[in-house]
């Protein structure tokens, strides 16, 4: 048995914060490598190091024995290693056997006359998609497909590049118990055939069925590669957390009042969330913790009015939302802080006041003739960009996208402020800035809550909701799995939840294992 | 106490920074500051303009005549009328091809109301001919209030046509491209089907002096008469010039000081995040269509009365300048950026050069293929200038 690829103290960071630190593993041949950690541990970047994807800034890379430095993902594929993303990475709009096919068609005749051969191209993705068990036409678009259809797709087109090394990043999420089990079929058949598999999950109880070999990553750092046999899922989730919190989060100054603010009745939309509820108080902060997929962002969205649900009912203090929107949650005092700055937050080449006048314009407009007074307007924002302490030029002349990730988080948290709401939804408020922003978010949420607001803070770190939150409910797979008040909170039983391993909320519908 | 401090400090840091950074980029030769200063001024279009027309009034002695001013000044007015709804558009992030052809179908369409005759033999291809138009002309013809009802028709077609297209621009989630194209197409066909492709002519008296009445004229020459014959004088302010420049003033408030317009440059900027934070994106979509339709129609009531007839080619080979003069003027085609002051001197450059080409005795295809030279320019030069501020407020 030889090993197919080992990494030697890889080391990679992004702007100053380190990814990957020092991390060594190996894979060997006919061998699953289950690969573990909590969102932002590293597992990803050390992929995408592995595909090419970026390149280290330290440590080096073995591959069948050779020095491996790929420049750019086609290395890799020359290499012959597969990489299958988290976000499938098909072309929607071809068809099967034109994605099978992308990176190279077989052609016929030569010089200016060269065409793609589509006999062969028929014939071939024939074969693989036979081999991977999908009985559609190489001509059906995938548009069309399912996305467990889709990801077997990827695989077949690993099987037609013969990969010998195949990294499947969180294949199962979108896929079905049956798309599941079925994949894990076409795994142990590879393996069988003595190709080498990486497999991120952050279904404990599936990498432990499947892999052979298990690596827990914390913080960009390996914590430990071992036999899966010396693991069981408590070991794994212990060495995944850890870490004290103290003085990273202000105290709480203030205690959740009786009063509810927000109450979500048994919203449903297939396949998205199903049967939550959810109360947020005055003077709460709570927590909406959830793996990737869990639907805690999609909840969110529905709630504001972004997305549409089936059934269920939202209560805004007191009085049913009839028609959830943007503007009727604005005139509802709903603030949403979107998870995407760039996309969703910012007008980025539009200046600071104006960005954060923007949702209460019509407040500082003249009722008939709409227009704006312009020196109120500006007063306005540059007080509650001082209360934020945020850190810029002139805010009437520089454009957001000048500021730092962390006070452009401050200005968007400011536009929300000066339309003065009662009910905010954080989602992942603190991504990507650094650890002085964060704690200055922290206080600002802090503040919301002992001003007698409701704070819905949904964030993928653990610690940060566990050091801010009076409650926090657990998402997973679009059901509510679990809810801890502060007295309960413990890491463990919180991921257990979001793992589906335990928890204290309903049961139902929890996948039983193959094996 | 201590909140306060930390705000001025870094703001004042940030200051000496940029300072010395344009310092430190800024050439010695004043003269080169001087240039560099105009570059990144908003009113580079005009200094250009004014640059422009004093050099090639050397080699061209006419382009200075008082006559010709007066001519090009006429020439101005209509077409900033048009430019000022193209910006708007613009601004949103979309683009609006059917102006010409709503012009073109505005002008035909208010012609045909008021024309005071019409020539049976041409016009009896009209499908119109016989039930809204005859020899006795349109079917305002001989009423006292023809013109105030033919004008407010016109008005009134060109603001629909423009929200038709915002509905489906918005309701049914098309590409504006897409939508003003299929205008543009259909109304123009519309205005020749109508007209049997003919000019109508025989417009009221009042019609046209919308297009040439004068306020401030200007008698230059010796006066040998007691009576100054009327082609003689010179007029400088006009009522075209009072129409587009109230036009114009309307659109810079609405664009700079009121809730809309702010509500228009955060829809092009960032739509998605506009609508999150409770901007009617639609209804101001569909809002500035119209008012680019209405724009269009107050273009084509200018040009009809100055041309005196309804025309059903009024529009064509326009758009190019339109769009043009727009973009010369600081206005992206992505959207999120564009003033209406930029857009008159944008308008103004491209009457001077269109002037000067004309002048020259060029081609009308060498004309064209220069127009989209420096149409190219002056995009290319926007971004280059867009750069360099974003640079200055970075340092």
């Amino acid at each position: 048995m030889s090993i197919v690829l080992e990494t030697r103290n890889l080391t990679k960071a992004f702007f100053g914060i380190t990814a990957v630190n020092n991390v060594s593993i190996h894979v060997n041949e006919g061998e699953i490598l289950g690969l573990i950690g909590q969102n932002g541990a590293g597992k990803s970047t050390l992929m995408n190091l592995v595909g090419g994807v970026v390149q280290p800034d330290d440590g080096t890379m073995l591959y069948m024995g050779k020095p491996y430095t790929p420049r750019g993902p086609a290395d890799a594929t020359r290499e012959r290693i597969a990489f299958i993303h988290q976000e499938l990475n098909l072309f929607t709009n071809l068809t099967i056997a034109e994605n099978v096919f992308i990176e190279g068609f077989p052609t016929v005749g030569r010089g200016p006359f060269r065409l793609i051969d589509r006999g062969a191209v028929k014939k071939l993705t024939q074969q693989v998609l036979a081999a991977v068990g999908l009985d559609l036409s190489p001509d059906m678009p995938v548009d069309r497909m399912s996305p467990g259809e889709r990801q077997l797709v990827e695989i077949a087109k690993a099987l037609y590049l013969d990969a010998s090394l195949i990294i499947l990043d969180e294949p199962t999420t979108s896929l079905t118990n049956r798309e599941t089990e079925k994949l894990f079929e076409i795994m142990r058949q590879l393996r069988a055939q003595g190709k080498a598999l990486v497999y991120i999950s952050h279904i404990l109880t599936d990498v432990l069925a499947i892999s052979d070999q298990i690596a827990v990553m914390r913080d960009g750092q390996l914590m430990t590669q071992e036999p899966a046999s010396a693991f069981d899922i408590n070991r794994m989730i212990s060495l995944m957390v850890g870490r004290s919190i103290e003085n990273l989060y202000p105290p709480r100054t203030s205690q959740p009042q009786a009063d509810s603010l927000l109450e979500l009745r048994g919203i449903c939309a297939a396949g998205i969330v199903e049967d939550v509820n959810l109360t947020v108080r005055k003077g709460e902060v709570v927590g909406l913790f959830g793996l990737m997929g869990s639907g805690r962002t999609e909840l969110a969205r529905m709630l504001y009015g972004l997305d549409s649900y089936e059934r269920g009912d939202i209560v805004v203090k007191g009085q049913p939302v009839k028609r959830a929107s943007s503007r009727a949650s604005i005139r509802n005092n709903v603030a949403f802080v979107t998870e995407n700055r760039r996309e969703e937050g910012l007008l980025m080449n539009i200046n600071i006041a104006d960005n954060i006048a923007l949702v209460s314009l019509p407040n500082f407009a003249n009722p008939v003739t709409q227009v704006i007074n312009k020196n109120e307007m500006l007063s306005s924002a540059g007080q509650v960009a001082n209360l934020l302490q945020l850190k810029s030029g002139n805010i009437a002349l520089q454009p957001a996208k000048a500021l730092s990730g962390g006070n452009q988080q401050k200005v968007v948290v400011a536009k929300w402020l000066l339309s003065k709401p009662s009910i905010f939804i954080m989602d992942e408020p603190t991504r990507g800035i650094d650890v002085g922003a964060k704690y200055e978010i922290y206080g600002i949420i802090d503040q919301l809550a002992a001003a007698g607001s409701g704070v819905l803070f949904i964030s993928s770190e653990l610690e940060e909701l566990m050091g801010m939150c009076d409650r926090i409910l657990v998402m997973s797979r679009g059901e509510m799995f679990g809810e801890f008040q502060r007295s309960e909170f413990s890491q463990e039983a919180i991921l257990r939840a979001a793992f589906r391993e335990g928890g204290n909320g309903n049961h139902h519908g929890q996948r039983s294992n193959g094996q | 106490m201590s909140t306060i401090d930390e705000r001025v400090e870094p703001a004042a840091g940030l200051m000496t920074a940029a300072t010395r950074g344009a310092r430190s980029r800024q050439p010695s030769a004043p003269w080169m500051a001087f240039l560099w200063r105009l570059l990144l001024s908003d009113y580079f279009v005009l200094y250009l303009t004014i640059i422009f027309f004093v050099v090639a009034s050397f080699f061209f002695p006419t382009l200075s005549a008082p006559g010709n001013i007066s001519n090009q000044l006429s020439n101005i007015w209509p077409l900033l009328a048009v430019a000022v709804g193209q910006t708007f558009v613009l601004i949103l992030g979309g683009i609006d091809l059917s102006v010409t052809s709503i012009m073109a179908v505005t002008s035909v369409g208010g012609a045909l109301l008021m024309t005071q005759v019409l020539d049976g033999p041409t016009f009896d291809k009209s499908p119109l001919w016989g039930t809204l138009i005859n020899e006795n002309g349109g079917l305002l013809s001989g009423n006292p209030q023809a013109v105030l009802i033919a004008v407010a028709f016109m008005l009134l077609l060109g603001t629909l046509i423009g929200l038709w297209n915002g509905f489906a621009i918005t309701r049914f989630k098309m590409a504006p491209f897409m939508v003003t194209l299929v205008s543009m197409i259909v109304f123009s066909a519309l205005a020749l089907w109508l007209t049997a492709s003919r000019n109508v002519s025989g417009l009221p008296a009042d019609f046209v002096l919308l297009g040439k009445g004068d306020i401030v004229s200007v008698f230059l020459g010796p006066k040998l008469n007691p009576d100054i014959a009327r082609r003689d004088v010179l007029p400088f302010i006009t009522y075209p010039f009072a129409i587009a420049v109230t036009l114009a003033v309307v659109a810079h408030y609405i664009l700079g000081r009121t809730v809309f317009g702010r509500h228009m440059y955060s829809i092009g900027t960032n739509r998605r995040a506009s609508e999150i934070s409770g901007v009617p994106s639609q209804r101001v979509i569909m809002l500035v269509y119209a008012f680019s339709g209405f724009c269009a129609a107050v273009s084509a009531i200018l040009y009809s009365a100055r041309l005196e007839i309804g025309r059903p080619s009024l529009g064509d080979g326009l758009l190019m300048d339109i769009i043009g003069a727009a973009v010369i003027g600081g206005t992206s085609l992505f959207g999120g950026k564009g003033t209406i002051k930029g857009t008159f001197f944008g308008v103004a450059f491209f009457i001077l050069l269109l002037n000067i080409l004309n002048a020259m005795r060029l081609s009308p295809f060498v004309i064209d293929a220069v127009k989209g030279v420096v149409i190219l320019t002056a995009a290319l030069l926007d971004i280059t200038r867009t750069r360099l501020a974003n640079r200055e407020q970075r340092a």
